[in-house]
């Protein structure tokens, strides 16, 4: 008997020890309550703790509750935790009245069916840009509205470029930027920089290259896959790119950039600001195609959605919430704060006479794609993570482009399945 | 358990005998019932925040994590809340996945190189130590550092130190001449790089807990020891070690639990990669759950399972151990 409860309390022990890393699933959260009754609080989630109260995107929230007559009570989380809080709201029943979220989470919470539709819901997209509202679109309908977009594009350092002897205006296509990546290393400097890690970054950083050789993500091993994989994998091999791009997040490989001895980086339009900081001449070229062209790239930046209330009559006000963050003034203001690129033609415009150094990236997000665009919607994370993987494997040595996009086809047909 | 014991003890309170003598021999029964009704709704008040604790903190967690694991979660029926029971199909999932093979071998690895060096190193400092010299305190507290730092800190410096073209530790290979290492991005390091990180963060845990063992023996028998003409290594064999055995045990079994589950330190430093390379079970877990946009709670639960169950395993395997010892 005193044995037996021994070996219980020791298995509970060692159980109880074990259930932080197991438990995480199905905690429930009380924090995030937040069902505000008819108080006139209204719930805000967003992904930018980087911006707190008195910041201008915390006052402008602020205000536009003010302004619908209500109060917001605005929660700012990390973007990989806001799709998982989302979740367990929803779950129990305690989602916010409006949540801004990374585009593609769009669909992963359509799925959930725990979005309302912007047609619903009654706000106007008219005069948003289609291939920036793609990304929150799911059979046809609408479940978001941009907040801004934002994309890649190459950086390039002109003085190391220039004492390489490398005329940037020539890279055009895939062969003169290799060309002009040997230059730079003949001269004793670093090629290129980017992320290739194991997350969701990965992908997005990997899209332009595999977008861009004409690959399509319902094929992961076809020719063209594989091609760009081979020119990542050509590079890193060759010492063109760093190997530690495999553990690169967008951050850091931008400070590995910013150091001064790279000639290109891959990043996105939210590094602008920092690139003025940088203490060098920088410049901006749109990734080049295989062939040549701009690569297609894919849409970053986040869309104000409208989760499922108990109470619909909470939806006026979230509507006038929602109508006042994407007015055209307050576009502008948040895209400037933000960096990103407006996804409205006349708020862009007023961009690019503000600051002329935007017009690149107005026309790289002009033609770049939604992750989940095409139909795709949550087939993308099935296809996403093995892709990743299969750039982690082929660049660390581990297995030939071939094989290792070989087994992320596998491994996407399975988990689409 | 400690329901059944106060249960037990309630009788043979003092302070009954003591009221039945004075009470009417006529209501006596009555009263007793009563007043043991009352003993026991006692019993149970304070046994109630307890109680509730562990089922809210212990057993719902896991009953949670299990029933998550039995059923066929997707996103839609996560939230509705209506997700069909599945039975095994998620641990047949888990198991066929061709991550399993890898990550178990790598969680095996993992945890069983990590024991065994953080003992090794822990125990030789324990008895370097026990010799009191001067200095011999400052010493030891600088070795309690690795406990000390947040995990963030120690495995970001490691990463750090580790990294393959600013990393410290190729600048030291280049400077010697040797042949920089991908320490963290290539598939045949990468384990090792995480498994001495993790080791020299278990290092003072086992010190600590060897050298309060250490205390505990007393100093007579080395005496008697040395005047038997024992040497140092004989001492070690047959004095120091036989009597740390209980410590040893110890050590190695909370070692094992917490080394099986350690999740933040790979994740900081390879999250897992490059591709599976230095991927565990809990690492895995994550993964399946958390790691990619669409998750699956399902799969990762049942990972999740899996790696308590292993617990389970050596825990029950401890406690036989120390009943033979004991018997």
């Amino acid at each position: 008997m005193r044995n037996t409860r021994r070996t219980l309390i020791c298995a509970v022990a060692t159980v109880g020890a074990l259930t932080s890393v197991a438990a995480c699933g199905g905690g429930s959260d009380s924090s995030a309550s937040g069902t505000g009754g008819s108080g006139g609080t209204y719930t805000f989630w967003d992904p930018y703790p980087q911006f707190d109260a008195s910041s201008a995107w915390g006052k402008l929230v602020g205000k536009c509750g003010t302004e619908a007559g209500v109060k917001v009570k605005r929660t700012a989380m990390d973007t990989t935790d806001l799709g998982n809080k989302a979740l367990l709201a929803a779950q129990q029943g305690n989602a916010p009245d409006v949540m801004l979220v990374d585009n593609p989470v769009v669909s992963t919470l359509v799925e959930a069916g725990i979005l309302n539709k912007t047609g619903d819901l009654g706000l106007d997209t008219k005069s948003i840009q289609k291939n920036i509202l793609g990304a929150g679109e799911i059979d046809g309908s609408s479940y978001g509205v941009p907040i801004g977009a934002n994309t890649l594009a190459l950086y390039y350092n002109k003085k190391v470029l220039a004492a390489a002897g490398v005329d940037p205006a020539s890279v055009k296509d895939w062969n003169s930027l290799t060309a002009a990546l040997k230059k730079v290393k003949a001269a004793g400097k670093k090629g290129i920089t980017f992320s290739a890690i194991n997350t969701e970054e990965g992908s997005f950083q990997f899209l332009p290259w595999f977008w861009g050789a004409g690959g399509d993500l319902t094929q992961l091993d076809s020719a063209k896959g594989v091609a760009a994989l081979s020119l990542w994998k050509g590079w890193v091999d060759d010492g063109l790119a760093p190997k530690d791009v495999l553990q690169n997040t967008q951050t850091t490989s931008w400070q590995e950039f910013a150091t001064g001895t790279y000639a290109f980086g891959e990043n996105g339009t939210w590094q602008l600001g920092n690139a003025d900081k940088a203490g060098f001449d920088y410049g901006v070229i749109s990734i080049p195609g295989q062939s040549g062209g701009a690569a297609p790239v894919p849409t970053g930046g986040e869309f104000v959605t409208v989760p499922i209330q108990k109470d619909s009559g909470r939806y006026d006000v979230t509507k006038k919430i929602v109508t006042c963050l994407t007015s055209s003034a307050n576009l502008l203001a948040t895209d400037t704060t933000l960096a990103y690129v407006a996804p409205t033609a006349a708020v862009q415009t007023e961009q690019v006479k503000a600051n002329p150094e935007l017009k690149p990236w107005v026309d790289a997000v002009a033609a770049a794609r939604g992750r989940t665009s095409g139909g795709l919607g949550t087939k993308y994370p099935t296809i996403s993570q093995p892709m990743w993987t299969a750039v982690q494997s082929a660049l660390s040595g581990g297995q030939s482009p071939q094989a290792a996009l070989d087994a992320a086809q596998k491994a996407a047909d399975k988990g689409g399945s | 358990m400690t329901l059944a014991r106060v249960d037990r003890r309630a009788p043979r309170s003092p302070a009954r005998p003591r009221e039945t003598g004075t009470a009417d021999p006529a209501d006596g029964p009555a009263l007793r019932r009563h007043r043991r009704r009352r003993n026991r709704l006692t019993a149970l008040a304070f046994l109630a925040p307890l109680a509730l604790y562990l089922a809210a903190f212990y057993v719902y967690p896991l009953y949670r994590n299990l029933d998550l694991s039995l059923r066929d979660y997707t996103v839609r029926s996560f939230v509705a809340g209506d997700a069909p029971f599945s039975g095994l199909d998620n641990f047949r999932t888990v198991l066929d996945d061709p991550t399993f093979g890898p990550a178990m071998r790598h969680t095996m690895i993992f945890t069983f190189v990590s024991i065994a060096f953080q003992y090794g190193a822990g125990l030789a400092l324990a008895v370097f130590f026990n010799r009191h010299f001067r200095l011999a305190a400052t010493l030891r507290a600088l070795f309690l550092i690795p406990w000390l730092l947040p995990l963030i800190v120690s495995a970001s410096t490691w990463s750090w130190m580790l990294n393959s073209e600013s990393g410290v530790l190729n600048h030291a290979l280049r400077t010697v001449g040797v042949a920089p290492v991908d320490w963290l991005n290539s598939p045949h390091w990468a384990l090792t790089s995480v498994i001495i990180a993790n080791i020299w963060i278990g290092i003072p845990f086992n010190l600590v807990i060897l050298y309060s063992g250490l205390q505990n023996i007393p100093g007579e028998l080395y005496e008697a020891a040395s005047l038997d003409g024992a040497s140092a290594w004989q001492q070690f064999r047959r004095i120091t070690f036989p009597l740390l055995r209980p410590v040893s045990a110890i050590t190695l079994l909370l070692g094992l639990v917490y080394t099986l589950k350690v999740f933040d330190l790979i994740w900081i430093m390879t999250k897992g990669g490059p591709s599976d390379a230095s991927s565990t079970l809990a690492t895995w877990s994550y993964q399946l759950g958390f790691g990619s946009l669409l998750p699956k709670f399902g799969p990762g639960a049942a990972v999740g399972n899996i790696l308590i169950l292993i617990a389970l395993v050596f825990g029950l395997l401890y406690i036989r151990v120390q009943r033979r010892q004991e018997a």
